[in-house]
């Protein structure tokens, strides 16, 4: 069927018949349509595009035919082919579009189901509140001072203008190392780091220092034995109350917010003259003296204002001991507690959830505060 | 300290509708906290009661209460019914027959608390037997108010049920209490808060009324002999510089204290006891001079002021014996009979008696260390030594005796000896030359010179504009004599601050120039708690103080340094008396506690210093402080504080990764915690070896990591807690731990990494198994492996381990895939096998592998 033959009469050649090559196309677009699958698909691409297709057939019987006749079979088999390809390209697109689309839909899960193989730690609240103060005021151009929890008496307490008669010094406030004539301590507060930093830094010193503090206090809602305080210290040519207020105001806005007033106030502490008291205005019942009446306000008492520490010009006894010349230099200290920051910034009721060391408690503060 | 308002304005003047929190407002503008109000809130009816009787009725609660039935007088609210009041109390400090405080319905207690009949316990209880704290009289709730306890038997006497309450106990008006800064000792008296209140009002003119302006006689013959023989001084300052001794004899012991005086002790704080103990304290709480009152016929020779001797005793008043130091200054009766310790408290035996007619009124001026090291000494804090500690004026003190004396000749009767004794060996306070400018530098406000010298002058100081040294800018200072605390510029500074205002201060944020940031090794403890954190461990905080069986418990050797603890002289418990010299010591209690409340899964770090002595405590210098210690004397002072080297440690129990519709979950094990340590000497950039080291209490010695630098200084341990450990401290089976040196780390991570270039060839690898001697440690394989396998290995990775019937007993297939990477091009195969080779034949010689 497909040899030479010389007498061939192309019209008489069936396969090449236009209508035959029409019903081709037309039978193969039907399958092509009515395939359902891509596995249909294929069939219908060997049944009709495959070399035994009719129209491969076709096409083959195009060479025997005389030259005059080749160019319009050719192009009556290659539209009828052209036709068949194209039906077959869209309807794979359209199958494969359905395919993937199924295989989404049959790979769907239920992404609420929980996640978290393995609980995420955290940081203690405690160390967070210390490093948001510190960084602000590392940002500011100061420093970060420490020093050891285990001190000196001397440093502790002599070199801070607390002498030997002071109160504080006696055995109901500080933990004494035995034998007690060691002349070491718990540090019962971080203003030692003060007199370290004075006494191996030349001015100008701008430096805060935060840390762990113990007294003989046992633990109840508002004390603890071992406790945290944050001490900025400056020293400088010409620095005066003025300066104090800045620093402080700084401190009060970096943990309350921008809007926080405070109010000044003298008071005495050993290792400043002049000194002074800073209270800030009560966040919850803003200032508004509540003390006597049915409820006082929970967050400050009653008086309005919550006190924030003390602070002062640095006494020129405690220069002169640290060998800064008190005519040339002047500064001045402040600190807090940071228990007493985290209880007032994130409302902690107590004392027992900082120092207890129940998981559930840092867990609510992740990795910063 | 208290003050009544009629009181203050006594000394100065008020404006009319002052109210209490306005004066407390104006004394915390001049430095005086404000600490508290009492009284001017309630208002009746608040009458005196009479217990008739009352029935135990135990409650469903376990409290007992009582069902009193009280006559308050005319006050009654059922007497139409015929009875007396009802009232339900649950205090149980009374008798029939006592007196009580009580309110009643209708009246409104401190707080706006209003008071109606109620239905509590069973029984309508029409009003309620006050505590002192329920009324605002003082902080005491231990049970409810017994007058004849609060007043005395004498006044209690005098009352009827159905006496008004506001007034006898002085709740009518307002009393602000303030909190007394210790340079400030003249505000213990309403004389001096009076005079700070006045300054808060500006110091108008004439607006202020010495209550000590009044005239005393001088030091005459005839007057009871006294003697100061102070023979050791402390620092240099006589134990007693002033000592007048009046005498008031013939006073009738039968007259009480009037009414208005015991009410104004009441306001006080204070409880009145009988006249002469009455007049006493009464001035004192006015003038601030503690008295003494002596029965003159307790007494034989003549007062001598003196130190005690070694063995001297002395029984106070309140009965108890008490043995002196040589360091306590006594008051005397001829030298030898101790009759009081001077400034704390008196002894019992010349104590005044309700028989007592002659009275010897004391009033001293006692050095303030010497009354603060008896009064600490003795452990006897009393409103004497309260004041001399802080300073007591020297020039108020025959004031204050001629103040008592005239108390007593009015109100006892009796008449006042002409001769008066005043022994005085107080000097005039010096003039300070200052600086006027001073205070503006001090404190940041522009005060000109004639605002630094009118403060002063309305303070009580006496400025002298002319003199040696003075000039446009310099004035001689001369302090009141109740102002001992003023000494330098700062403290003139300060004084003209706080009168001008703390609150006129600018506030001008400080501009230091050159700060540095953070330091390596702040910044590198950030990165370790960060890690741990992020490894899944939750940060906790632990007490550092653990007990003395501790070391024994985490079996440790005899020799091992962690035994040398620091041990406190007054610790809170006397079970914990020691300080850790590891965290796990502690951190060992935080983990029992979560245990205990019901948490099945924990992992916990904490990062802290730990106390390593290494020895015993040696003992710190103590130099002085008026000038810089020298070089010597701080390296002394530094190397006398014992090593605290900060730490990390780390304790898990229970599930690591939890179970759920992945599958089941993964215990928490040994490897966790080498992995925690990784994890953070990774994140340090911090390379480490990790070894087995079978003898490293706490841990299980088949189960511990030693984790070391390369350089073999040693980080850390880590690994599953041995389990007699586990025993001893009550831990969860299976508890595993770790520990690391933090500084270690930092000082290891402290020189900036250097980048290694890596090829951008494609890598080859090639698996092998290496059969090996189960007590061969895989890290020695891995360590031979990489030194064997030459320049071009990239990574060495352990991806199975395989013990059983399939290979000889006592020995383990250890499968590794080896990545090879060239920096230039592309290895070829027999390149790699050629590498391969070395590496396994490294093995071999170094541990005895053999390739499978």
């Amino acid at each position: 069927m497909s040899g030479p033959n010389t007498n061939y009469d192309p019209v008489e050649v069936s396969a090449l018949d236009p209508a035959n090559v029409d019903a081709a196309v037309q039978d193969a677009i039907s399958a092509i349509t009515a395939a359902s699958s891509l596995d249909d698909l294929k069939a219908a691409r060997i049944a009709h595009q495959g070399e035994k297709s009719p129209l491969a057939l076709a096409n083959r019987e195009i060479g025997a035919l005389p030259p005059s006749a080749k160019a319009e079979a050719g192009k009556r088999v290659g539209q009828a082919r052209g036709r068949v390809g194209q039906a077959l390209a869209a309807r794979q697109a359209e199958l494969e579009a359905e395919r993937d689309e199924r295989i989404l839909v049959d790979e769907r899960v239920d992404v609420t189901v929980p996640a978290l193989r393995r609980e995420p730690g955290s940081r203690h609240p405690i160390d967070l509140v210390a490093q948001r103060l510190v960084d602000a005021f590392v940002g500011m151009g100061w420093e970060v001072a420490e020093g050891p929890e285990l001190e000196s008496e001397w440093l502790n307490f002599d070199a801070l203008n607390l002498g030997p008669d002071h109160p504080a010094r006696q055995m109901q406030d500080t933990f004494f190392l035995d034998p007690v004539d060691s002349g070491l301590v718990l540090r019962t507060q971080t203003s030692p780091v003060q007199i370290r930093t004075m006494l191996e830094k030349e001015p100008p010193i701008y430096v805060v220092a935060p840390g762990k503090v113990f007294r003989t206090d046992d633990l109840d809602a508002t004390h603890t034995p071992v406790f945290h305080q944050i001490e900025c210290l400056a020293i400088d040519k010409g620095l005066t109350m003025a300066h104090l207020r800045g620093a402080l105001d700084a401190f009060v806005r970096i943990m309350f917010g921008e809007e926080t007033r405070t109010r000044v106030r003298a008071n005495y502490f050993p290792f400043t003259e002049p000194s002074m008291e800073t209270d800030f205005l009560c966040f919850a019942c803003h200032g508004e003296e509540t003390w006597g009446s049915a409820e006082p306000c929970r967050t400050c008492g009653g008086s309005g204002w919550i006190e924030l520490g003390g602070s002062g010009m640095v006494n020129r006894k405690v220069l002169r001991t640290c060998g800064i010349d008190p005519d040339v230099y002047s500064g001045f200290a402040f600190g807090l507690g940071i228990e007493r920051a985290l209880q007032l910034r994130h409302g902690v009721q107590g004392m027992h959830d900082i120092v207890e060391g129940d998981v559930r408690f840092s867990q609510q503060f992740g990795m910063g505060v | 300290m208290r003050m009544p308002l009629s009181w203050l304005a006594e000394y100065t003047d008020l404006a009319p509708g002052v109210r209490g929190a306005d004066v407390a407002a104006s004394l915390v503008r001049v430095g005086l906290e404000e600490e508290d109000l009492h009284g001017g809130d309630i208002t009746g009816p608040l009458v005196v009661g009479r217990v008739l009787s009352f029935e135990l009725e135990p409650q469903k609660n376990g409290k007992t209460i009582r069902w009193c039935t009280v006559d308050v007088g005319r006050n009654g609210q059922m007497l139409a019914e015929g009875k007396h009041q009802e009232i339900v109390c649950g205090a149980h400090n009374f008798e029939v027959g006592d007196l009580v405080v009580c309110v009643l319905p209708g009246a409104v207690l401190p707080g706006g608390f209003e008071i109606a009949a109620r239905k509590t316990y069973g029984h309508v209880s029409n009003g309620m037997i006050c505590a002192e704290d329920e009324i605002g009289l003082g902080h005491d709730h231990e049970g409810i108010i017994v007058l004849s306890r609060l007043l005395g038997e004498e006044k209690a006497a005098t009352l009827q049920p159905g006496d008004d309450a506001i007034a006898l106990l002085g709740l009518g008006e307002e009393t602000v209490e303030t909190n007394v800064t210790p340079d400030r000792g003249y505000c213990f008296s309403v004389r001096g808060l009076a005079r700070e209140y006045w300054h808060a009002q500006g110091s108008p003119e004439g607006g202020y009324r010495d209550p000590a302006d009044v005239a005393t006689p001088r030091h005459g013959a005839g007057g009871y002999a006294v003697e100061l023989k102070d023979d050791s001084p402390i620092d240099g300052n006589e134990g007693c510089d002033r000592y007048v001794a009046r005498i008031v004899r013939g006073i009738d012991p039968t007259r009480p204290s009037p009414a208005w005086m015991g009410k104004r002790l009441t306001q006080m704080g204070m409880r009145p006891i009988s006249l002469a103990v009455d007049v006493t304290n009464y001035v004192m709480l006015a003038v601030g001079q503690p008295l003494h009152a002596f029965d003159v016929d307790t007494l034989s020779g003549s007062i001598v002021v003196r130190r005690a001797r070694a063995g001297e005793t002395l029984t106070t008043l309140d009965d108890v014996e008490r043995t002196l130091s040589p360091e306590d200054l006594l008051i005397t009766d001829g030298g030898e009979q101790a009759l009081a310790i001077a400034g704390v408290m008196g002894g019992a035996s010349s104590e005044v008696s309700d028989t007592t007619t002659d009275v010897l009124i004391e009033a001293a001026h006692f050095d303030p260390t010497t009354v603060a090291r008896s009064s600490r000494r003795h452990r006897l804090i009393t409103e004497a030594s309260k004041r001399f500690e802080r300073g007591v004026d020297p020039r108020v003190t025959a004031a204050a005796a001629q103040l008592a004396v005239d108390l007593l000749v009015e109100h006892g009767g009796g008449t006042v000896d002409d001769a008066v004794t005043d022994v005085d060996r107080t000097t005039d306070r010096t003039a300070y030359l200052l600086d006027v400018t001073e205070p503006a530098r001090i404190v940041g406000v522009d005060y000109p010179r004639e605002r630094v010298v009118g403060i002063l002058r309305d303070l009580g100081c006496v400025v002298e504009e002319s003199g040696e040294g003075t000039d446009e800018t310099h004035v001689l200072v001369t302090p009141p004599s109740w102002r001992p605390d003023l000494v330098d510029a700062p403290d003139y500074a300060e004084e003209v601050a706080r009168i001008d205002g703390y609150n006129n201060i600018p506030s001008i944020t400080p501009t230091p120039s050159d700060g540095r940031g953070l330091t390596h090794g702040q910044k590198a403890r950030r990165v370790v708690a960060d890690a741990l954190a992020g490894a899944g461990l939750t940060e906790v905080l632990s007490y550092p103080f653990v007990s003395e069986e501790l070391a024994d418990q985490l079996m440790l050797a005899a020799d091992d340094d962690r035994r040398h603890a620091v041990r406190l002289a007054n610790p809170l418990s006397e079970e914990r008396p020691l300080l850790r010299t590891s965290i796990l010591a502690s951190l060992v209690d935080t983990l029992r506690r979560n245990v205990a409340r019901g948490r099945k899964d924990v992992a916990i770090y904490e990062l802290g210093l730990v106390f390593r002595p290494g020895g015993a405590v040696g003992t710190a210098p103590v130099p002085g402080v008026a000038t810089r210690p020298d070089a010597e004397t701080l390296e002394e002072l530094y190397a006398a504080v014992p090593a605290q080297p900060r730490r990390a440690g780390m304790l898990a129990t229970g599930q690591a990764e939890q179970a759920g519709w992945w599958g089941p979950g993964r215990a928490a094990d040994w490897s966790d915690m080498v992995a925690a340590v990784q994890t953070v000497a990774a994140a340090l950039a911090v390379p480490v070896v990790v070894a087995n080291d079978p003898g490293h209490a706490p841990w299980h010695p088949g189960r511990c990591a030693r984790i070391s630098l390369a350089d073999g200084t040693l980080v850390g341990h880590a690994g599953e807690l041995h389990p007699k450990v586990v025993a001893a401290l009550d831990l969860p089976a299976r508890t595993v731990a770790a520990e690391f040196d933090v500084d270690v780390l930092v000082v290891a991570s402290a020189e900036p990494v250097q980048a290694r270039p890596f090829s951008t060839f494609p890598p080859a690898m090639t698996d092998i198994a290496l059969l090996v001697a189960s007590d061969v440690a895989a890290a020695d394989v891995e360590a031979a492996l990489r030194s064997g396998a030459g320049d071009w290995l990239e990574s060495v990775v352990l991806f199975d381990v395989y013990e059983g019937e399939r290979i000889e007993s006592d020995h383990r297939s250890l499968a590794y895939r080896l990545t090879f990477r060239a920096p230039d091009r592309t290895l070829t195969t027999d390149e790699v096998n050629g590498f391969r080779d070395a590496a396994v034949a490294s093995a071999t010689s170094a541990t005895g592998a053999v390739q499978r």
